[in-house]
């Protein structure tokens, strides 16, 4: 099958190319950065999704499977350029989409769609609202992107549209939103808190993806791996040190001092769970992880020389 | 608060799916249900010194729903009811309330409910937990129920519904639990709700020596046999309202049973 994957340079993306390729597809790829040593025969076209250049790639190639890994988060972009790559780059993906006769589109978005809050359950299973998204307005345009491409499920019936709400990678990578959390040698957490995480080894995730390209699911679907873990085993067990701040200080320190920069809002998500319920996924596409959490931990150090 | 030995023993032998980490897929761990339950079970033991009766009605394994009276204060009733089940059963359970929200959001609280497995009291975590087959605490009366004052103790306020239709829907049998001594541990004579809007709680109690720290009064509880009841959990509010009063008056039977038992045990020939 021919498969064009949308955001091909990022981390995560590089991965799924090679393994969709390794199992017989054909792959293209699409990004704004490039990929230097991109194997050969995945053929990757340096351009943005929302640019007339893209269109032609679908006009001419006509993929049938199109994935939409384009999306960034607060960490990467900020303020209007985000909102424009994500909630424009989606629109347009599947403009395209529709245009040049492509049969499946899988969005791949994120678990943080459910938002973090004192009061949100653990478990978040698809048919459930986002919560938080006021004490986090960084994250909305990343919960548009979901929601347009999850009601591309009744506005396009005759596409098969996938959204999958993927939980934190960790891998080697080392990129990723956990990932830059866990960058230094000392970690800050906020002082008693100490939120589940969940988080699927890179290799795991990618084959989730691929999964779920091959086996042309329909609907929404949360895909996770192992139990989560609290975030403090995964400081110490990656080999770092947690260094819990009182949270009116971290507010402060926040941008200073080797602070990472996060927007106040991503205090909520290092002090409150996001966990999801991706029994259905696991039901509709047989998926399995293969490397549990703590392997996955151990791995994590090893990969980061701790 | 030493870690004891003994309660590391039970909390090993608690029948919970923990990995290698000792973490359980909720994120109860070990190390933390250890020195919690250390703490509680000197409490237990030692402070307010809980004398149970009819633990063994407490099905060894499977879903259950512990449903009990709030007896004054805060909740110290939930903490030794928790104490109880670890302590009495064999082999120990560990009991899961359904917290007040702002447990959550308190900072070091957010963190050893998280880690203890008292979740806060939404309808997901009690259904989802249920059919995980755990333990589940529930104090139908609410924050109205700890908030009773000290000549309110052996009263009932208000059942809430949900506990009842959710047994029906998950088929859960219901434990009755009456529990007395509470407000003698925190004799409130008025809440102050301004107070405890400044500190992020519900109210804060008052006593009669000011600040609401625990006297070491002897508790008591009571454990009756299951109650099943039939249905959906979708039936009309009327059938629940009687199901529910059906639980309310065996939990009023369980009280006087357990201040009789208390009396007994206080001031033999005294009133209590």
């Amino acid at each position: 099958m021919r498969v064009l994957i949308a955001g091909i340079s990022g981390a995560l993306a590089r991965q799924v190319a090679m393994l969709l390729k390794s199992r017989g597809h054909e792959v293209l790829g699409l990004d704004r950065r490039p990929w230097r040593d991109a194997p050969e025969g995945i053929e990757v076209f340096e351009t943005d999704v929302r640019k007339r250049a893209a269109e032609d790639v679908f006009r001419t190639r006509k993929p049938e499977c199109v994935v939409h890994m384009a999306t960034v988060n607060a960490l990467t972009a900020g303020g209007d350029e985000r909102a424009r790559i994500n909630v424009g780059g989606t629109k347009s993906l599947f403009e395209h989409a529709v245009n040049h006769g492509v049969k499946h589109v899988v969005f791949v978005g994120r678990h943080t769609y459910y938002g973090a809050s004192a009061d949100s359950p653990l478990y978040h299973t698809e048919d459930e609202p986002p919560h938080g998204i006021g004490s986090f307005p960084e994250l909305a345009d990343l919960v548009a992107a979901d929601l347009y491409a999850a009601n591309a499920l009744w506005r396009e019936p005759k596409l098969v549209t996938t959204v999958l709400r993927l939980v934190y990678t960790l891998g080697p990578s080392q990129q990723g939103t956990l990932a830059s959390f866990l960058r230094g040698k000392r970690v800050p957490m906020v002082l008693g808190y100490d939120p589940l995480f969940q988080f699927l080894f890179e290799s795991d995730a990618a084959r989730a993806i691929a999964l779920s390209v091959e086996q042309r699911v329909k609907g929404i679907y949360n895909v996770s791996g192992p139990n989560p873990v609290p975030l403090r085993l995964i400081v110490e067990h990656t080999g770092r040190t947690a260094v819990p701040v009182p949270e009116p200080l971290l507010r402060g320190l926040l941008g200073r001092l080797g602070f990472p920069r996060l927007p106040p809002g991503a205090l909520e998500h290092i002090k409150f769970p996001i966990v999801v319920d991706g029994k259905a996924f696991k039901r509709a596409t047989g998926f399995a992880h293969e490397v549990d959490e703590v392997e996955c931990l151990q791995r994590y150090r090893l990969l980061t020389g701790r | 608060m030493a870690r004891d030995d003994s309660v590391r023993d039970l909390v090993n032998r608690l029948e919970l799916p923990f990995n290698a980490l000792g973490v359980d897929p909720y994120g109860i761990s070990k190390k933390h249900l250890v020195v919690g339950f250390s703490l509680l079970g000197w409490f237990y033991r030692n402070y307010f010194r809980v004398h149970a009766v009819g633990a063994e009605n407490v099905p060894q394994r499977g879903r259950a729903m512990l449903v009990g009276n709030h007896s004054g204060g805060y909740a110290i009733d939930g903490a030794m009811v928790l104490a109880s089940m670890m302590l009495e059963l064999d082999p120990p359970r560990l009991a899961q309330g359904m917290a007040e929200k702002f447990i959550n959001q308190l900072p070091v609280g957010s963190l050893w409910s998280s880690r203890t497995g008292q979740f806060t009291g939404l309808p997901e975590h009690a259904e989802r937990l249920l059919q995980d087959d755990r333990l589940l605490m529930v104090f139908p009366e609410g924050a109205r129920g700890t908030a009773k004052l000290y000549k309110e103790r052996y009263s009932l306020v208000d059942f809430g519904t949900g506990f009842m239709r959710l047994a029906l829907k998950t088929k859960t049998p219901i434990v009755p639990l009456g529990f007395v001594g509470g407000a003698d541990a925190v004799p409130t004579v008025m809440n102050s709700y301004t107070l405890g809007k400044l500190v992020g709680v519900p109210y804060v109690p008052v006593t009669p020596y000011g600040v609401a720290l625990p006297l070491p009064a002897p508790c008591e509880v009571h454990y009756g046999v299951p109650m099943t009841f039939e249905g959906t959990g979708d039936e009309e509010d009327s059938i629940i309202k009687a199901y529910v009063e059906q639980v309310k008056q065996r939990i009023a039977q369980l009280i006087d049973e357990a201040r009789k038992a208390r009396r007994a045990r206080v001031k033999p020939g005294g009133a209590s």
